[in-house]
């Protein structure tokens, strides 16, 4: 009789955490158009379009009416309203979080992100008072991505998948790959400081610094070497570099682990994710610097953030707390008592 | 009876310090900003011409469409970057580089104005004296922000959401040229050179330009235009004479 009650509430909460997983999923999605619509106010050079902040020409800013949504004000005052609506989603999720999920470490990452999306909410409107400080302003750039992986993450420790290998059921282990752990691990880091190059490159103003592609003045090496014309030459190096990383790091998948499709999959995106955005880094330089083009070369940027990320977490995925405790569970042990599940999450 | 000499002691060092800090700064000033000893009698004119050579580029067409209301009350919508007529060039802002060192010439209490009509500034390159009030107006049905850029000024940024909005603004450095632009707007742009004497000028469409009521001296004379670059020469003035200058620009 008990036994069927806790199989009751174990599906119960199986049910509950299926939909706070969807719920970070569309997180995670408005986040990405969150970028996409920051990427638009900087390539469309209209980030002080409004000049106040948190008002907008005076007005409260979810009653800025609509038919003044003009010019540069579109992008600007567009990307104000989507940061609301992710930052009210987040306040949903870090509670839910808190209220549903028995895994503290999770419920602090909620808090985390939730911190996050204010300190960015201000770093947005510092940067429009004190007219886009290039520190500020890459700051910002800079956030946004950190705070993407966080959504990317509880998105991803919220899933069926996650939490089935937590309760001991994972995939085969790579654990003893520790090439594969190591470029997996670096290759977030490398993507990170790859957009974080790139931002720099962009509100400095250096995206055309070098105007041809794919060569670098006629050649391969620039013949001057000025702030802008270094940092644009950085981020076409990093390019080449994180190029190089992915293919090594999915090679390593495809020759060592290709049955495990939780992990092969993230680095087949990678391959599609890090040949369309070098395509879009030309295409954004010999277009002169295309609105549209340049924001998707930021939104792509992004996606390939997450999608490093989530790989690099699925690899270690032996290292996180649940999953260290199933294994000791696992574990045949003499004389010691197995200790009891805590239920589906455990 | 101790107490209050000393209190009196302290009063007293308190206004002659104020004395010192107010009283002394005032004495200076007058002495500082007092223009120099010219008899407008003695002073001379320069006039001249800005010309370009080769064939003027043509006006580019400006997209006003990212606002209707612009795109609907625009009378003009080619660039002002480059305008002239006959290889004259117009927009080209003209004053006394050198020569004035040492003069003070007080701001003006008449102010000048900047509007935005039509989705453009009106002027496109105009001057101003530091000190002088800039009048900044919106015209239009539809809002504007005022998005000033200078090196040697306080940048400012300001919003203009309703018709007819009016602000004031001051410079306190000289600078040649203080960039303005309006963000909502990107085809918005105007520049204003600030500067410390009142001997400036900005062609026209027929290039022309006149400087006048200069004191006689050795001048050095700077034209300025916001693609073409600056170009300088050296004039003198004579009183009573009107000195000619010209310049000539090309691609």
């Amino acid at each position: 009789m008990r036994d069927a009650a806790n199989r009751a509430a174990s599906r119960g909460l199986r049910r509950t955490m299926n939909w706070l997983h969807l719920y970070a999923r569309l997180l995670c999605a408005a986040t990405l158009v969150l970028i996409a619509a920051g990427g638009m106010v900087t390539s469309t050079g209209s980030g002080l379009a409004v000049p106040d902040w948190p008002n907008t020409y005076g007005y409260f800013m979810f009653a800025f009416p609509l038919s003044k949504m003009v010019g540069g004000i579109f992008y600007e005052h567009g990307h104000r309203l989507i940061a609301s609506i992710v930052g009210l989603l987040t306040i949903g999720l870090a509670v839910s979080l808190w209220r549903l999920d028995p895994r503290r470490w999770i419920r602090r990452l909620g808090v985390i992100a939730l911190a996050a999306v204010i300190l960015q909410g201000l770093l947005g409107g510092i940067t429009v008072l004190y007219f886009l400080p290039t520190a500020i302003s890459v700051s910002h750039a800079g956030l946004a991505e950190i705070f993407f992986c966080l959504t990317v993450a509880l998105a991803l420790f919220t899933s069926p998948g996650w939490r089935r290998a937590g309760a001991g059921r994972a995939h085969a282990p790579v654990a003893d790959d520790r090439m594969l752990l190591g470029l997996a691990t670096a290759l977030p880091l490398l993507v990170y400081l790859q957009i974080l190059v790139g931002a720099t490159m962009r509100h400095t103003g250096a995206g055309l610094a070098i105007p041809d592609f794919p060569l670098v003045f006629g050649g391969l090496v620039p013949p001057v070497w000025t702030f802008p014309v270094a940092v644009h030459y950085g981020h076409r190096v990093g390019a080449v570099l994180t190029a190089l990383v992915i293919m090594a790091t999915v090679g390593r998948l495809l020759t060592r682990h290709r049955l495990r499709r939780d992990l092969v999959w993230p680095g087949g995106l990678l391959i599609v994710l890090v040949s369309a955005q070098i395509g879009l880094g030309g295409w954004t330089v010999l277009s002169g610097r295309s609105p549209v083009v340049n924001t998707a070369h930021v939104a792509t940027g992004a996606a390939l953030l997450g999608a490093a990320l989530l790989l690099g977490l699925r690899v270690n995925r032996h290292r996180f707390p649940d999953a260290r405790a199933a294994a000791t569970r696992a574990r045949p042990r003499t004389n010691v008592a197995e200790p009891a599940p805590r239920g589906a999450l455990a | 009876m101790q107490q209050r000499q000393l209190w009196t002691v302290l009063s007293v060092l308190v206004l002659a310090a104020a004395a010192a800090c107010g009283g002394g700064g005032g004495d200076a000033v007058p002495a500082a900003t007092a223009p120099p000893a010219f008899d407008p009698a003695t002073a001379g004119n320069l006039s001249g011409m800005v010309m370009f050579e080769g064939e003027l580029p043509e006006a580019e067409e400006l997209r006003m469409n990212s606002d209707p209301n612009c795109a609907e009350l625009a009378t003009n919508t080619l660039s002002n970057t480059f305008v002239g007529s006959d290889g004259h060039l117009g927009n080209v802002f003209v004053y006394v580089k050198e020569g004035l060192e040492g003069q003070r010439f007080p701001a003006p209490s008449e102010s000048v104005a900047i509007n935005q009509q039509g989705c453009r500034y009106t002027p496109h390159v105009m001057g101003i004296q530091v000190g002088q009030t800039l009048q900044i107006t919106n015209s239009d049905p539809t809002l504007h922000n005022i998005h000033a850029t200078p090196t040697a000024n306080a940048e400012f940024n300001m919003g203009q959401p309703i018709q007819g909005m009016q602000f004031e603004r001051t410079f306190e450095n000289a600078e040649v040229m203080v960039p303005f632009k309006c963000d909502v707007h990107g085809w918005m742009n105007a520049y204003i050179g600030v500067l410390d004497h009142p001997y400036f000028a900005v062609t026209g469409v027929e290039g022309m330009f006149d400087i006048s009521t200069l004191p006689p001296g050795d001048y050095v004379i700077e034209a300025w235009h916001e693609q073409l670059g600056t170009q300088t020469q050296n004039v003198t003035v004579a009183t009573g004479q009107t000195a000619e200058v010209s310049f000539t620009f090309s691609s």
